[in-house]
């Protein structure tokens, strides 16, 4: 017997004609963005440009729903673009723009879109309905689909607005929001197939309409969806870096967080025919803080790195950077107890809970009562 | 040999290098930085004392929390964590090791056989055919494995993912590395400089040169970080470092000359970049090298990096013209001043002196207007577009900032502005005053003229406070008001005298002694009918007054239109404003020559790559930690079965399911 049981074959022989196409795509826009654009960036954005052509290669090849998404929000993004035309009214006249694919259209779309999946995973949940549980899966989908073509489009409508305006945008509380729904959503997705049930979905998609809500409200109330100009402080190549790595620990806290509570109902009897079982919610709950603690590790480094650059020293105990340490120890804590002391179940839970609500004034809280360098995004 | 100092060691090695204790000091940490975050560090103490009182600001600053993050117990909660971090890895590292290179070959038969997680199986195959499979399989699966004959069959040890130990290395070294970078930036050497009597911080505002050498750091201090404001055009040689309530000189090993600093700005307005066109010099004068330093990007030198940190206003002089608001003339004289410096001026009502605090090239206001009704259109429902609507804003021209401190020290802020602005359809001059740094302003707007000067107003202003012309004008006011044949009747006298005691009113205190004086003399019943009254012939009496002041001015009389008539109407709101603006005089800024000035913040951090090298060990170890799965796998086989037990120290759902394969496998192999 010369087989070899299931012995998983080397990574790049188990690539599809698919992933190299896509892989292909991926190179060619990367190189065709480096070659149009490469006058205006610097070295390190070049830089950052090259390496996130295999980092999304890879994400594809890993994750293989991840390869239509890039695709498909790279099409309609690159429509969207086209149908500019390099002129900003068109978003009121040219029909895809105006009722789809404009930034603003777009991320409204995605609002809509999450909350209608959020129902839907609760109606499924509730109703033991496999088909609603799907309908809400696909839902989900389409949202993260119009966010990101709305994230890439606002992305171009800024250097519309001017050559010195235009930046990525994750540079304000209203865009960084829309890309924690992605991220969040993103990564439930991932667990979502991995882990073959839909029904923590009714939980994760319940903090994402949280955010949507704020987004909402502050669309609307204070108009914060506007396109700013950055202040000299974020001009920075380590913006796209910082910020990006700290929403993947934010949006994996929230998840974890949302697990939490879920754990807890379903411990006391509450859904608990209806959700996993216990193993499996503490289980995806360890994962989503094993991943946020490491982005946030990473996020806060790249932060300290970036304040040298900026500010004059890698650590000035400025509050949002006190309370980025405050939550990473939090769950460096949270880590040691169960590993180290192999503990499990509801105090787990309820910490991961809490420690949402430390990630969140983390997040908002600091910028609402406490000023400090970080004064950008003030509500 | 149980002695008790001995035993008082082990424990607390075991309590430092406990879980419990390394929890409780995550813990405390964290607590313990929320206070930091919560009350406003490195403020002036004297803003504590107004918040605090003095009791809980001397209990505050007994506690150091002005500086937590320095305070002599933070940095004790620091130590332990390095200390616990470092007894926690030496307790370890022995063990993890010997696990990591270890593949537990000598594991026995008994306790294989009380893993949790075993399986067995009967087989025909060769024992050793059958570990040579099972060693093809592992190895496929990325374990090592080790083959260990045994007298009745084999014995394979395979263990993977040891990488995990290593991580633990990495991660809990770099902590302590973190902190010891973090401590070695930190001003450690300072504050045993200050507790041995070496080093004293400086309170007193003086000049920088007369700082005595007890409060100056040499230029081989190995570690600091300070700031300092250069006007362009000068230079500076030393920073100063912010500590508790006073500051230390820090002496540079160069010299920091400014040559230009420039603010560029957005079509909005808002600034887009922050420039210092910097020259650095040798002690000597010999010029090292030139460089533009901007947000985001410093200029290193000689292991000292320069930020630019932010700006200020470096001495722009200013010309002013200077009006004395209460004398009966309309001449104006001349002030010239500088930012951040002083003059006196002497006036009837004693002298005040006049502190320049700032000047402003650029004021972008919100001129607010109409915010439109969004109507019921797609984008209204999209909350709009994005492209922000700027119209509203405008640059409203220079202003500049000073303090009127008069005999007794009460001083008044102002901001005048240079240019005018348009509110109501109509044109003003403003001047802001405010009591307090934590009020707003409150403006007083002077009205121009038709030359778009304030003269008209002023001239008009000297008129109607001048008591001498008070006769003339009341004379000039009857006239117009009586018909032809009403002149040098009782009515024209009962008029003029009207009309004097109206101006000698509003002369004395605005409205206001009006109204004081209508409510002592006129029935209530009447008051209102009598206030329409004298405000009528205030205004038409002004009118007047303008006719004699431009007379007087050698000018042309005034028009007689309604510009003439806003003119005369704002002057009367305007000068009764002028009783409660606070100041004798107001200052016109004429023209300017703007001086600006960089701050510029320099740091030397030798700590900064232990640190950057330990966050890098810390990503490594973490990731190591979390996403590499150490986990053993044991085949014990012998003629007609096999064993499979498997272990991790973390058992997860990946690792039951990782056994389920493994176990499935085993029963392919054995058939
Ligand atoms: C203060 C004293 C500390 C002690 C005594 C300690 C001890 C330990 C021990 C024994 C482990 C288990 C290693 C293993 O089983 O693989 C561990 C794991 C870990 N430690 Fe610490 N640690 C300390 C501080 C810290 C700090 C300050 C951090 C940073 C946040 C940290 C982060 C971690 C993490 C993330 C793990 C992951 C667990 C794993 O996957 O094994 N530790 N620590």
């Amino acid at each position: 017997m010369e087989l070899a049981l299931n012995q998983p074959a080397p990574l790049l022989k188990r690539l599809t004609w698919f992933d190299w196409l896509f892989a292909a795509v991926v190179t060619v826009g990367g190189l065709a963005a480096l070659s149009r654009f490469g006058d205006y960036m610097d070295i390190y954005e070049k830089g950052i440009l090259l390496a996130s052509i295999p980092a999304l290669a890879v994400s594809g090849w890993f994750w293989k729903p991840f390869r239509p998404l890039f695709l498909a929000v790279g099409a309609l993004s690159l429509f969207a673009i086209s149908q500019y035309g390099g002129n900003l009214a068109r978003m009121e006249e040219a029909f895809f723009l105006k009722y789809l694919i404009s930034s603003q259209a777009a991320i409204m779309w995605m609002c809509a879109l999450f909350g209608l999946a959020t129902l839907a995973y609760w109606g499924g949940l509730l109703a033991r309905s496999e088909f609603t549980m799907k309908t809400a899966s696909t839902l989900t989908w389409a949202a993260v689909t119009l966010g990101w073509i709305g994230l890439m489009v606002r992305w171009y409508e800024s250097y519309l607005i001017g050559a010195d305006v235009g930046h990525i945008p994750v540079s304000n509380l209203y865009e960084v929001f829309v890309l924690f729904c992605l991220i969040t959503a993103m990564m439930y997705l991932y667990y979502e197939a991995r882990y073959q049930t839909r029904q923590m979905g009714a939980f994760v998609l319940l903090v994402i309409s949280a955010a949507v809500g704020f987004i909402l409200w502050y669309t609307f109330d204070r108009g914060a969806h506007e396109i700013q100009p950055l202040v000299p402080a974020l001009k920075s190549w380590w913006m796209k870096l910082h910020v990006p790595a700290n929403f993947v620990g934010y949006g994996a806290f929230s998840i974890a967080a949302m697990l939490g509570a879920a754990y807890l109902l379903a411990q006391r009897g509450i859904l608990a025919s209806r959700l996993p079982k216990l193993e499996v919610i503490d289980d995806v709950m360890y994962k989503a803080i094993a991943i946020g603690f490491a982005f946030f590790t990473i996020a806060t480094i790249l932060g300290a790195m970036w304040a040298a650059e900026a500010w004059g020293g890698y650590w000035s105990w400025d509050p949002k950077e006190t309370w980025a340490l405050i939550v990473w120890l939090n769950y460096a804590a949270w880590l040691h107890i169960r590993l180290v002391k192999g503990l499990r179940g509801a105090m787990l839970a309820w910490w991961a809970v809490v420690g949402l609500l430390i990630t969140t004034f983390a997040f908002i809280g600091v910028n609402m009562f406490l000023s400090g360098l970080h004064s950008y995004g003030e509500l | 040999m149980n002695t008790a100092p001995h035993s008082f060691g082990k424990s607390l090695f075991e309590l430092l290098s406990s879980m419990r204790f390394a929890i409780s000091l995550l813990s405390i940490l964290a607590i313990a930085s929320i206070i930091g975050t919560v009350l406003k560090q490195a403020e002036p103490y004297s803003n504590y004392i107004i918040q605090l009182g003095p009791f809980w600001f001397e209990v505050f600053r007994k506690l150091g929390l002005y500086d937590v993050y320095h305070a002599g117990w933070f940095l004790v909660i620091l130590t332990f964590l390095v200390v616990s971090t470092s007894v926690c890895i030496w307790r370890n590292a022995p063990n993890f090791t010997r696990e990591m290179k270890s593949f537990r070959e000598h594991v026995s038969e008994a306790s294989l056989a009380a893993f949790k997680h075993r399986h067995e199986v009967s087989t025909d195959l060769e024992a050793d055919a059958l570990a040579g499979q099972a060693q093809r399989y592992l190895e496929g699966q990325g374990y090592k494995v080790r083959r260990v004959p045994r007298e009745d069959g084999v014995l394979l040890a395979a263990k993977a993912g040891s990488w995990n130990r290593l991580g633990y290395f990495l991660a809990h070294a770099a902590i302590v590395m973190i902190c010891i970078g973090g401590l070695m930036d930190g001003n450690l050497v300072f504050k045993a400089q200050q507790f041995l009597g070496m080093k004293k911080i400086e309170t007193r505002d003086i000049p920088q040169s007369q700082v005595p050498a007890i409060s100056r750091l040499s230029p081989d201090n190995p570690s600091f970080r300070g700031s300092v404001q250069i006007p362009e055009g000068s230079s500076a040689d030393v920073a100063f470092l912010n500590v508790a309530d006073g500051y230390l000189v820090q002496d540079l090993p160069f010299v920091v000359a400014l040559k230009q600093f420039r603010i560029e700005h957005y079509s909005t307005g808002q600034p887009k970049s922050f420039e210092s066109d910097v020259e650095l010099f040798d002690r000597s004068g010999n010029k090292l090298r030139e460089a533009t330093i901007a947000v985001n990007h410093p200029l290193i030198h000689d292991g000292i990096a320069i930020y630019q940190a932010s700006f200020a206003d470096g001495g722009t002089r200013l010309a002013l013209r200077g009006w004395n608001l209460f004398a009966p003339t309309a001449s104006s004289f001349p002030v010239d001043g500088a930012v951040h410096q002083n003059t006196t001026l002497t006036s009837a009502g004693g002298d005040y002196t006049l502190e320049f605090v700032d000047f402003r090239p650029f004021n972008i206001e919100n001129m607010g207007g109409e915010i439109e009704e969004t109507s019921g259109d797609t984008m209204s429902v999209l909350g709009g577009s994005p492209v922000s609507d700027n119209r509203h804003l405008r640059n409203v021209g220079p202003s500049f900032q000073y303090k009127l401190r008069d005999a007794r020290g009460q001083a008044r802020e102002f901001s005048n502005y240079m240019l005018p602005l348009e509110l109501d359809g109509r044109w003003y001059l403003m001047s802001g005053v405010r009591e307090s740094p934590n009020e707003a302003f409150r403006y007083l707007r002077m009205p121009l003229d038709a030359d778009g000067d304030i003269d008209g107003f002023m001239r008009l202003r000297g008129a109607l406070l001048d008591p001498e012309l008070r006769p003339e004008i009341a004379a000039r006011f009857a006239r117009e008001a009586l018909p032809q044949d009403a002149w040098g009747t009782e009515i024209e006298d009962r008029l003029k005298f009207s009309a004097t005691q109206v101006l000698a009113l509003f002369a004395e205190g605005g409205f206001q002694s009006l109204g004081a004086f209508i409510e002592e003399k006129v029935p209530e019943a009447e008051r209102e009918k009598a206030a329409g009254t004298y405000l009528r012939i205030l205004e038409l009496a002004a009118f007047e007054a303008l006719q004699v002041a431009n007379r007087q001015a050698g000018l042309p009389p005034p028009q007689s239109d309604d510009a003439t008539g806003w003119l005369v109407r704002d002057t009367l709101n305007s000068m009764s404003d002028l009783f409660v603006y606070g100041a004798p005089i107001y200052l016109q800024l004429m023209s300017y020559d703007e001086v600006k000035a960089s701050g510029l913040q320099l740091t030397r951090s030798p700590g900064k790559n232990v640190v950057y090298f330990g966050s890098l060990l810390l990503t490594l170890g973490v990731f190591f930690m979390l996403y590499v799965r150490e986990r053993r796998v044991w085949l014990r086989i012998k003629p007609g079965g096999a064993l499979l037990a498997m272990s991790s120290a973390k058992h997860t759902i990946d690792f039951e399911k990782e056994f389920t394969q493994h176990a499935q496998a085993l029963d392919t192999l054995a058939k």
